[in-house]
């Protein structure tokens, strides 16, 4: 299957390499191989595939990664704006998740 | 006797997920008390039954799609001892039913969080499937004392709402992300614990994106019900003003273009998603409709008039431009900066269209 990317250079990711300590956790979590360990230090090798979802971010323990999370879509959106909120997913409750 | 009078195993289960035995503990005079915490753990099996299968198609067909969950809590699969594996996992049936499904031949616990009947990955953006919860959880089933080990196996996605330093800072466990799908449970064992890339990776193959298409359908029908009012109301116009007996003549070839648009931006769109032109939905969802427009145009299906095939043209690619814009939300690979960026280009334009297309359509009626 063609590999599915979403707008180029978008994302609010961070990496504060000072801060990394190579653990690898973020490699661990991240759905899309955003990150790579290259010389003791984390990488950022696939930014465009990056979703936010702010995984990486939660789990690293010397707080070298930021992101601005939230859900990428677009009725989320829509029904956050109508009522005031901040996006909120409806869920469509996929199989994959789990 | 303390400890164990402060327990709550409360299981009661009025749902299906077939618990072969549970015990109500509520009595401490009940001898139930006096067994081993481990025995008193609910068990279920890895069997499906038909209505753990009809349950899933009905939240599929978003039926009853909030209501569908298991009690949080404890619960064993096999025979398992205090050294047997931890699996973590929301309780959203469908989720706990491909869990346990997957768990076949284990030995091992499943402990079940309050994610309020929704998926692992959903509830960790919320963060009900977080390290709160999780180590909550941890306490009220006195997990320590059952199992003798002090490790838990998350599903990968979990990491979206849980800390596991903060887990083992304030529990002792520690969190092992394991893979992103039940499916691949077992190998990941057999792997010696380790996931592959594979297993790490979140992919949309064209089955996960049709299974998702039901939803989506009925999650727009307001959509399609307003464009099917509007330009079948709008219908009866004609050259001496309005009339029921035109709309009534023209309604049909209305109502089939309006649903090919529908279906256009909420099937065919996400089906054919990587195939399309462009990264951004709506710029997908647009490409198809002009596709399919001068399919329907080619077969003299569109519209009766110059006029009208280019309302048609706007109404269509707004319609299927917004419906796979909408998409998004199931995509597996969308972020929030992303789909904001695309819907301050995308819905303008869409509005626009969608307007200019109702003009010329109720124009075009005047010229028949």
């Amino acid at each position: 299957m063609k590999k599915l990317v979403y707008l180029k250079d978008v994302v609010t990711l961070q990496l504060d390499k000072e801060k990394c300590i190579a653990c690898g956790m973020c490699t661990k979590v991240c759905p899309h191989e955003v990150f790579e360990i290259t010389n003791r230090k984390a990488e950022i090798v696939n930014r465009d595939q990056c979703m936010e979802c702010g995984a990486c971010a939660k789990n690293c323990a010397s707080e070298a990664l930021s992101v601005k999370t939230g859900v990428g879509c677009a009725a989320g959106i829509i029904k956050g704006v109508l009522k005031g909120t901040e996006p909120t997913c409806s869920c469509s409750g996929s199989s994959a998740c789990c | 006797m303390k400890k164990i009078s402060n327990l709550k195993f409360e299981h009661k289960q009025k749902e299906n997920h077939q618990i072969i035995y549970y015990m109500n503990t509520q009595s401490i005079l009940n001898p139930v008390n006096l067994m081993p915490l481990a025995a008193r753990v609910p068990r279920v099996t890895s069997k499906l039954n038909w209505k753990d299968k009809l349950g899933a198609v009905k939240v599929r067909l978003a039926i009853n799609r909030y209501g569908y969950m298991v009690n949080p809590g404890l619960y064993a699969i096999g025979n398992p001892s205090r050294t047997s594996d931890v699996f973590v996992t929301s309780n959203y049936k469908l989720t706990f039913d491909v869990v346990r499904k997957n768990l076949a031949g284990f030995n091992a616990w499943i402990l079940v969080l309050d994610t309020k009947g929704i998926n692992v990955w959903c509830a960790a953006g919320k963060g009900t499937f977080g390290t709160v919860e999780l180590v909550k959880r941890i306490n009220e089933t006195s997990l320590k004392d059952i199992v003798s080990h002090q490790k838990l196996i998350l599903p990968q996605l979990g990491a979206v709402g849980v800390a596991a330093h903060k887990v083992k800072e304030q529990t002792g466990f520690t969190v092992t992300y394991g893979p992103v799908r039940a499916q691949d449970i077992r190998p990941y064992v057999e792997n010696g614990y380790k996931a592959t890339p594979t297993m790490r990776r979140v992919e949309f193959p064209w089955f996960e994106r049709l299974k998702l298409v039901p939803v989506e359908i009925v999650l727009s029908y307001k959509y399609l019900l307003a464009a099917l009012m509007l330009l079948i109301g709008l219908s009866g116009f004609h050259a001496g003003g309005y009339s029921l007996s035109v709309l009534s003549e023209k309604w049909v070839s209305v109502f089939a273009n309006v649903i090919v648009a529908f279906l256009t931006g909420t099937l065919l769109a996400p089906l054919l998603l990587p195939y399309l032109p462009f990264r951004s939905f709506s710029a997908k969802g647009l490409s198809v409709g002009i596709v399919v427009t001068a399919i329907l145009f080619a077969f003299n299906l569109l519209g009766i008039n110059y006029l009208e095939n280019i309302s048609w043209v706007l109404i269509f690619t707004s319609m299927s431009s917004f419906l796979s814009m909408n998409f998004t939300g199931a995509s597996t690979y969308t972020s929030l900066s992303g789909v904001l960026k695309e819907m301050k280009i995308g819905i303008p334009i869409q509005a626009a269209g969608a307007i200019a297309g109702l003009v010329l359509f109720t124009v075009s009626r005047f010229f028949n």
